[in-house]
């Protein structure tokens, strides 16, 4: 049985150290119960799947800071070039697609992956050697402080459940307040 | 003249730190000088927003970067642009190549390029302005200290 979408996420929190950490879509809704430190970004509208090329880019800015994105399936396939990138520009990048089968934020769409897309596979075939897959919460316990430590990039696929009917979430606070407290932590 | 060298002492004089590309014939000259400058790394990337999206994490990690591609990939990635330049608001610099622009001028040829690229930047409400490869690199200085004092995204269209 899948876990869910905010228990995947529990263990993520257990896990991120002082590393920076992107949200997307369902996550955005999700992580500030989690964590609403100035590290914490939620990108939203994520620009159809480019919150991985954002999180490359500050990790190339920030070396040895780390930058974890929580990308949505539906976010990854309209952008799954991201995959090759990673691979071509080595940095502390920890993906994770988050693979509900579900467009979720605009009600609950089945995607043109859904069922059928390893993206643990297709990191692999892109060249990103660490790619991990958990479709359990308790092989995800298990293996995420693996998985979210040593160099990037890393992927990890989590197959989480899928909720129907859920609208699309705002972010915590305004996005020139965001950016001003995420550059602030980073010394910028 | 806008070439390799020349735009990369342009980009020096900036203190740009990264291009972020999505080459195209013309543009794709400058590869080696680009390379060649240990004070600028070079980042390839897959697609033209994710070009947009990648300099966007660099300037919020404190880096300075510029974004190059072609128009056509412009055309692609409008929203990266839109949520880079209107929903972050940041202060990059595009140099967009406007493909079959010198051909168009002469009337050689059809592509159709040279006739959406300066309205559909136009129609992003961003300041811009349009280049030929024979004019001085000091408009690449210019157009960047304008990303600076006027806090403002700017395109610069290099006609090809």
């Amino acid at each position: 049985m899948p876990m869910t979408y905010r228990e995947a996420l529990e263990v993520l929190a257990a896990h991120r150290g002082d590393r920076v950490v992107i949200t997307t879509m369902t996550a955005v809704g999700l992580w500030p119960g989690l964590s609403d430190t100035p590290l914490d970004f939620a990108y939203i509208p994520s620009a159809m799947g480019h919150a991985p090329g954002l999180g490359l880019g500050l990790a190339l800015a920030q070396p040895g800071r780390g930058v974890i994105v929580v990308n949505g399936d539906g976010c990854t396939l309209m952008n799954l070039g991201c995959l090759v990138t990673l691979a071509n520009n080595p940095a502390d990048v920890y993906l994770l697609v988050m693979d509900n089968g579900l467009y979720e934020v605009t009600g609950g769409q089945v995607h043109a992956g859904t069922g059928h897309t390893d993206y643990a596979g297709l990191a692999g075939a892109a060249g990103i050697r660490r790619a991990y897959a958990f479709d359990s919460l308790v092989g995800w316990r298990a293996g995420a402080a693996e998985a979210l430590s040593g160099p990037g990039p890393v992927v990890v696929w989590l197959k989480v459940e899928g909720r129907l009917g859920q609208t699309t979430p705002k972010a915590p606070r305004p996005m020139k307040e965001q950016i001003e407290r995420l550059r602030g932590a980073l010394g910028v | 003249m806008l070439d390799g060298p020349s735009v990369v002492a342009a980009l020096k004089e900036c203190r740009v730190t990264h291009v972020v590309w999505v080459p195209d014939s013309e543009i794709g000259t400058w590869e080696g000088a680009i390379l060649a400058e240990p004070s600028l790394t070079l980042v390839r990337v897959c697609r033209e927003g994710e070009a947009i999206a990648v300099a966007a994490g660099l300037h919020l990690g404190g880096k300075r970067p510029l974004v190059v591609m072609q128009c056509t990939g412009f055309f692609e990635a409008g929203d990266a642009f839109r949520n880079v330049v209107h929903d972050l608001k940041l202060p990059l610099l595009f140099l967009v190549g406007v493909r079959g622009y010198e051909a168009h001028q002469r009337g050689a040829t059809n592509d159709t390029c040279p006739v959406f690229a300066q309205p559909l930047v136009g129609a992003w409400n961003v300041p811009h302005v349009l280049r030929r490869r024979d004019d001085d690199p000091a408009c690449l200085v210019s157009a960047y200290r304008q990303t600076q004092t006027g806090n403002t995204a700017v395109v610069l269209l290099l006609g090809e």
